[in-house]
């Protein structure tokens, strides 16, 4: 009869965005959840989040503070949007103030925590509490004498909030971020589940990590996941790699905004892919993304470019001159261009940026041009981390997404972007330079298509007044993908005319 | 001048009991001044243990004179509570030794 025995324990979804998803669901119900992390990783935030999430869903919460005084702590939440005095009124939220005394104490012989167990008791069945944060322990442990006679208080407490049927969460603070779980070694008395937040810096930029380190019996995902703290809305984790990507693969094929692409790609791209464009600088990339998105408008599709390396005036007068009118487009509303700057902020918050804006105006096609713009700026790890966030992001809306990645040498060669995300990639298109006699010409060549049969030849590609005008394949050269290009006999040139461009071929992975 | 005094004490138990026998001492002429003394179970008046901020138990409050102090623990020994109310014990309860 019991309800654990499939090893599934009944969670309490915190509401606080995305760590539900890590957590498998939320905090385990009816239980204590120590929080434990370094001065200023968030801990009180997250404390606070625990019931203001909680409050908006029409539960109550019971909030006891050891350091900051109330009225403190109110005004600091105010900035994150959360109206605490007006939830005091409502009786959604109370206070338990156990921040420290004016007046001086002086210790005679053994004490307990009875008090606080009876306010913290009180509170809760006064309000019908279903959500309790303790914040923290450690600052009412640091101002009492052997506070490790303490910790089984702390385990008194926990218990009876248990019965109460109340979740709780406790924050403890640490001194090292990879160190011992808590000050005290207060965890093994509290709680079978610890989470862990982690403020360091890394290649000189601030990462904030959360992590969940054990939950009792119960699953979670494993390892650290980036997380911002936003205003309006508080921590937002990122749960990137734990987003699943088991989406049924779209057989919908959708217009590369240039027909004979559509013909070498077997009909079009898929509806939901990911579409990666290499190539070096000046090869056509902002071009081809021109295209898909001038496609996608003339199809109905609501596009959207995120332009991290172009001006949006820019991109509206390369558009221009490729015969593409972005300003109509996006006057009709099918066409949303967003400048992003890639040094204004971590990547976390890039993507979290972009998921909002994507969540609002639910886009069929998003570019973004170029993702060396923002490798640029970051560790691989997170850049990774980035591109799978991105990934699962399209996926879930079933949004066709269009990548660049600008190759570091004008001949050949692949970028760091392309090595470490083509894994995530449908569709990858290669454009190249294509020294032929003296003249430079450029060739697209359709290098993975998964799940469809496509053309398996570099084709030359001009450019003039309508955009990507599409040629010949390079049927006498050799060494393009490489850069080391060697030339056949003319006469085989002269023989390919009239026969048309190669048929489709269905390459192997 | 009198010495107003508050205990708080979370049921009977021996911390308790060691509290409220040092409490009455206080109260019953050990030390030299006039000593009025209340005490409080957290369990039976929770309001007045959120009022007055109190978390530990035993707790014993000094409400006047001003500023208020506080002395927590099971107050076993009695001259360092004293001493930490500010109140002189022993010298006091000696010169008054009945012979």
């Amino acid at each position: 009869m019991s309800e654990t025995t499939n090893g599934a324990f009944p969670r309490l979804p915190t509401g606080i965005e995305g760590f539900d998803v890590i957590a498998e669901g939320g905090l385990p119900r009816g239980r204590t959840t120590l929080v434990g992390g370094t001065a200023g990783s968030g801990k009180t935030i997250f404390a606070a989040q625990f019931l203001a999430a909680g409050i908006r869903a029409g539960e109550r919460g019971v909030f006891i503070t050891f350091e900051e005084s109330p009225a403190e702590l109110s005004r600091n939440l105010a900035c994150l949007g959360w109206d605490v005095a007006a939830w005091e009124k409502s009786g959604a939220w109370t206070y338990v103030d156990g921040s420290p005394d004016e007046e001086s104490t002086d210790v005679v012989g053994e004490f307990d925590l009875g008090a606080l167990l009876v306010r913290i008791t009180r509170a809760v069945r006064q309000s019908g509490a279903t959500r309790v944060s303790i914040d923290s322990v450690n600052a009412l442990f640091s101002r009492l004498p052997h506070p490790e006679k303490l910790r089984g208080e702390l385990y008194r407490i926990s218990r009876a909030l248990r019965e109460l049927g109340a979740t709780t969460l406790v924050t403890a603070e640490r001194l090292d971020d990879y160190g011992e779980v808590s000050r005290f070694g207060i965890e093994e008395f509290v709680a079978d589940n610890v989470v862990l937040l982690r403020n360091t810096l890394q290649d000189e930029r601030r990462r904030r990590t959360v992590e969940i380190l054990k939950f009792r019996g119960a699953e979670h995902q494993r390892g650290e996941f980036p997380f911002t703290i936003a205003s309006e809305k508080g921590i937002v984790v990122l749960p990137l790699s734990a987003m699943t990507l088991t989406q049924r693969s779209s057989t919908t094929r959708i217009s590369s905004g240039i027909a004979e692409l559509d013909r070498m790609t077997g009909g079009g791209y898929f509806r939901d892919s990911i579409i990666l464009l290499s190539g070096a600088t000046g090869t056509g990339k902002t071009l081809t993304v021109t295209h898909f998105v001038a496609g996608g408008v003339a199809a109905g599709d609501r596009c959207m470019l995120f332009a991290f390396e172009e001006s949006r005036e820019q991109l509206v007068r390369n558009a221009k001159s490729w015969g593409h009118d972005f300003e109509a487009m996006e006057r009709s509303g099918l066409l949303r261009i967003i400048p992003v700057y890639p040094h204004a902020m971590p990547l976390e918050d890039h993507l979290l940026r972009m998921r909002w804006a994507i969540d609002e105006y639910r886009p069929q096609r998003v570019a973004v041009d170029s993702l060396s713009a923002l490798e640029r700026v970051t560790s691989l790890r997170s850049f990774r981390e980035f591109m799978l966030g991105l990934t699962s992001l399209l996926k879930h809306g079933e949004i066709a997404g269009m990548v660049t990645s600008t190759a570091p040498s004008i001949l050949g060669g692949h970028s760091i972007t392309e090595k470490h995300i083509s894994t995530l990639t449908d569709t990858i298109l290669l454009l190249r330079y294509v020294e032929s006699y003296g003249d430079l010409k450029r060739g697209l060549l359709v290098l993975k298509m998964r799940g469809s049969p496509h053309e398996a030849t570099i084709r030359e590609f001009t450019i003039d007044a309508q955009g990507m005008r599409m040629g010949e394949p390079f049927r006498a050269t050799s060494g393009i993908l490489s850069g080391n290009i060697t030339h056949g006999r003319a006469e085989d040139e002269e023989e390919a005319p009239g026969e048309g461009p190669g048929g489709l071929t269905e390459v192997e992975e | 001048m009198t010495v107003r005094l508050v205990l708080y004490v979370a049921g009977d138990t021996p911390r308790s009991r060691s509290a409220r026998a040092t409490v009455a001492w206080l109260a019953g002429g050990g030390v030299d001044e006039h000593v009025e003394a209340q005490v409080v179970d957290v369990a039976e008046e929770p309001e007045r243990a959120d009022a007055d901020r109190v978390l530990l138990t035993p707790t014993l409050l000094r409400l006047v004179p001003a500023p208020p102090r506080r002395v927590v623990g099971d107050l076993g020994d009695r001259a360092r509570v004293a001493e930490a109310l500010g109140l002189s014990a022993v010298q006091h309860s000696r010169n008054h030794d009945p012979r």
